[in-house]
This record gives structure tokens, C-alpha cells and sequence, in this order.
């Protein structure tokens, strides 16, 4: 008896539960048996949508059902439920509804599996129609600036994708320009807003470079960039482009047609300026060079000054031996010529008192004195008779 | 003004010419003057700070508008 009552009543020992306690502790489990969303195939009904955006569903196949319920952000994104009994797959975390204690799949993404196979179609018709006409040719892709200053950037005003590349940017080359034209990157509208930026992009004067990017998300946000409008807007703009859609496995056809594919927005931004430590330190080796350059220049000029000085001493020098050669000759020329060489044969010159050489009988008068000019000086002389 | 590109292969080219022996010195001269301009104007435009971001939209008219935006 005291056993039976052992078991029908809680003793003294035994913990006792709240309610809120034991959902909060079934909803920890869950939490644990699948930490990340999961996808689930099924068939969708009984849709409601609230007042507030939430969406609350079933989603059921032959054997069971689960209820669902999908946030009011999601659900915006996702736009209209669709039909009542149509097959879908849809993205979620399991859970429990702990107010309730109901079990739920908390739903981020719908996606209507016939579509899913539409959607696969539709890439694989854009991909062969871009190939056909060469928008992944390698010889298309144009080498980007090695120093772009101004940058055009396709994107979400609100991503991450600008926050991003501005980060980057702003580290590596702050003298850029980085110019955000904003467009919807996912969802109704998308392609449409995609398309008309990269038309304005064309229309920027002096831009290097164009970038177009998303932040990091699930696969179907990618449709916008695999759509052939916005890979065709993308293949006209002008200036190399750079496609970096936020995924590092997936490839979008924007990466294809793109000039270079970056895997996130920041890889983008590295790419697409140089780093102003690396310039500095090529200035630094420019000016290093200058200053040797002209160093070297100056050297040469001197040594240049060096030799055409040495010629020129030499050139004159030359000349003046031909000049003292020639002073030589004519010195001897005019000592043979000299009347004093003539004396020193033995002739001998009268000179009267008034320094005239006497040459005639006539100027000899009896009685009158003059001198002799002989080799080594004069002697007196006397008239003796005519 | 011209884009740092510009005046980086300019310097390049000046360089270049200073370090061939087969420049005059007047123009060696010239063309260190210049280089040394434009290592100044080049460190001037990397030393600034601030980068500039805008958006641009199309107006009505079809004119383009940029605007500032902070951070």
C-alpha cells in the first residue's frame, strides 16, 4: 500500500517539474538534435497570413504532418504563399513552441520545388546563351588598373557589401573614390534595379573600375545575378568589373562574365586598389634612383670636362712646338743675314763722324778722320791723300 | 589632374632616361626637376587620408547626382 502511494504522489526527493521548465527543456533538446536549419520536402496547406507578416502552415506527406510558421522578414522576402497543396521544400529549424508545447519547424525559406527544377533550367538556358556569344571568353577579360581611383560600386545601400569594400578600401588607398549605386541584389525587383545601375555606371566620367557585389546568403539570393539581363549589363560596362556575390563555393554567371571573380566583397576591394605602403615604398626607391641617376649623370659630365680639357692642353701644347720650330728656323735664317757675319770674313766697314757709311772716293776728304768697323768692334782711321 | 598611374610611369620613364648615360645635362638636369615635382605631388596625393565615399543616383532630368555618405 505505502508503495502504491510511493509511486502515486511525489516524495520528498523527487524534483518537480514546471511546465514552462519542461518545454524549455524539451526545446534545449531540439536545439541540440539539429543545431542547423534543415531542409524538408513536403506538401503545404492550410496557409495563414497574419496581420503582422507571420505565415503559419502545415506541411504534411502520406504518413505525417508538422505545423509551421515562417517570421515576418522571411516571409516578406519570400512574397506570396503559394497555392494551397503545392510541393515545396522548405528550409527550418525544428523546435517547440514553448507557450504551447507545440512541436513547429521554424521556417526561413519557401521554395516550391517545381520552380526549384525551373530555376535549374533557367541557369543552365542562360549559361549555354551566354557561352554561344562568348561573354566567358578568357580573351575578353581586360586586365584591371593597378591603381584605380575611382570606383564604382553595384550594390545594397544596406549590405554588408559596402560596409566591406569601404573597410578595405579605406585601409589600403584612402585617395580613392568609391561610388555606390545602390540596386536590390535579391527578390522581386532585383534584376530590374541590378540592370539600371550597371546602365549608369556607363554614364560615370573617369572610372576605373567597377565592382558588383552582394554580402554572404543563401543560394537562391543568387538568382539575380544569374539572370542574362543583368550578366548582359554587366558584359557592356565599359571599365573591367569584378564580380563578388558573397559566396565562396558557389560561382553566379555575374562571376563568369565578370573581368575577375573576387569570393567576397572584401577580396574585391583588395583587388581592386593597390596598397599605399607598397607605393610608398616604391616612391621611396624612385627617389632613390632619381638622385643616383642624376649623381651618376653629373660624374659622367666631369669626367666628360676631364677629357676634352686634357685634348685641348694637348692641342695647345702641340701648337706651341710647331711655333718654336718655326721661331728657331727663322732665327738662323735672319743671323745669316746679319752684317756682322759679313765682318767676320775680314771685310771691314769705314764709318764718318756722322755715323754714315762712307762708300765713295769723294767722301773721303785728305785729312779727315773716321773709324773702322771691323768683326770684333772699330779702330780710328786718318785720310791720308787723295 | 592627372591619376597617380600617370605620374607613377612618368617617374618611371624619367628615371629611366636620368639612369642611360646618354642624356644631355641640361635635360638631365630638366628631368631630375621634374622628377623630383612630381615625387611631391604623388606623396601629397597618397598622403591623404579620407576616403570618399557617394552615392549616385539619376535625376529626373537624367543629370547624375552624387551624393555624400558618411562612413
Amino acid at each position: 500500500m505505502t508503495l502504491s502511494l510511493a509511486f502515486s504522489v511525489p516524495s520528498a526527493t523527487d524534483q518537480v517539474w514546471s511546465v514552462g521548465q519542461l518545454n524549455a527543456s524539451v526545446k534545449r533538446l531540439f536545439e541540440k538534435h539539429a543545431p542547423n536549419p534543415l531542409w524538408v520536402r513536403g506538401e503545404m496547406v492550410q496557409c495563414k497570413v497574419w496581420s503582422s507578416g507571420h505565415w503559419y502552415f502545415t506541411l504534411r506527406d502520406k504518413r505525417s504532418q508538422v505545423r509551421c510558421c515562417m517570421f515576418g522578414l522571411n516571409a516578406a522576402r519570400a512574397g506570396k504563399p503559394p497555392a494551397d497543396g503545392t510541393e515545396v521544400y522548405v528550409l527550418g529549424r525544428p523546435g517547440l513552441y514553448e507557450d504551447k508545447g507545440e512541436f513547429q519547424l521554424v521556417v526561413s525559406r519557401v521554395l516550391p520545388t517545381a520552380s526549384v527544377g525551373g530555376q535549374q533550367q533557367e541557369l543552365e538556358r542562360v549559361k549555354l546563351a551566354l557561352q554561344q556569344d562568348g561573354l566567358f571568353d578568357l580573351a575578353r577579360k581586360r586586365p584591371l588598373p593597378k591603381y584605380a581611383s575611382t570606383i564604382a560600386l553595384v550594390t545594397s545601400r544596406d549590405g554588408a557589401a559596402l560596409h566591406d569594400v569601404a573597410t578595405v578600401t579605406r585601409k589600403r588607398w584612402p585617395c580613392a573614390r568609391l561610388l555606390v549605386i545602390s540596386a536590390r541584389v535579391q527578390g522581386d525587383g532585383a534584376v530590374g534595379e541590378l540592370v539600371q545601375a550597371l546602365r549608369l555606371v556607363n554614364r560615370i566620367p573617369r572610372l576605373d573600375l567597377c565592382i558588383l557585389g552582394r554580402g554572404g546568403g543563401a543560394r537562391e539570393d543568387l538568382a539575380a545575378f544569374n539572370s542574362e539581363a543583368v550578366c548582359r549589363a554587366l558584359a557592356a560596362v565599359r571599365v573591367p568589373t569584378i564580380s563578388a556575390v558573397g559566396h565562396e563555393t558557389d560561382v553566379s554567371l555575374t562571376d563568369l562574365v565578370a573581368d575577375l571573380r573576387a569570393a567576397t566583397p572584401s577580396a574585391a576591394a583588395e583587388q581592386a586598389v593597390a596598397d599605399r605602403r607598397e607605393v610608398a615604398r616604391q616612391l621611396a626607391d624612385l627617389t632613390a634612383r632619381l638622385a643616383g641617376g642624376l649623381a651618376s649623370r653629373s660624374r659622367l659630365a666631369e669626367e666628360q670636362l676631364a677629357r676634352t680639357a686634357d685634348r685641348l692642353h694637348a692641342g695647345v701644347e702641340s701648337a706651341l712646338q710647331r711655333d718654336r720650330h718655326r721661331l728657331e728656323r727663322l732665327g738662323a735664317q735672319l743671323d745669316a743675314l746679319s752684317p756682322l757675319r759679313i765682318l767676320d770674313r775680314g771685310y771691314a766697314v769705314p764709318v764718318g763722324a756722322d755715323g754714315r757709311v762712307l762708300k765713295r772716293r769723294a767722301e773721303f776728304v785728305p785729312g779727315a778722320s773716321f773709324r773702322l768697323r771691323v768683326a770684333d768692334g772699330d779702330v780710328a782711321a786718318r785720310v791720308e791723300s787723295p | 589632374m592627372s591619376s597617380i598611374a600617370d605620374e607613377l610611369s612618368r617617374l618611371e620613364e624619367i628615371v629611366r632616361r636620368l639612369e642611360a648615360d646618354d642624356v644631355e645635362l641640361d635635360a638631365a638636369l630638366a628631368l631630375f626637376e621634374e622628377g623630383v615635382a612630381r615625387l611631391r605631388a604623388a606623396r601629397e596625393r597618397l598622403g591623404a587620408v579620407e576616403l570618399k565615399v557617394q552615392t549616385v543616383l539619376e535625376e529626373a532630368g537624367g543629370d547624375l547626382r552624387y551624393t555624400d555618405l558618411d562612413g
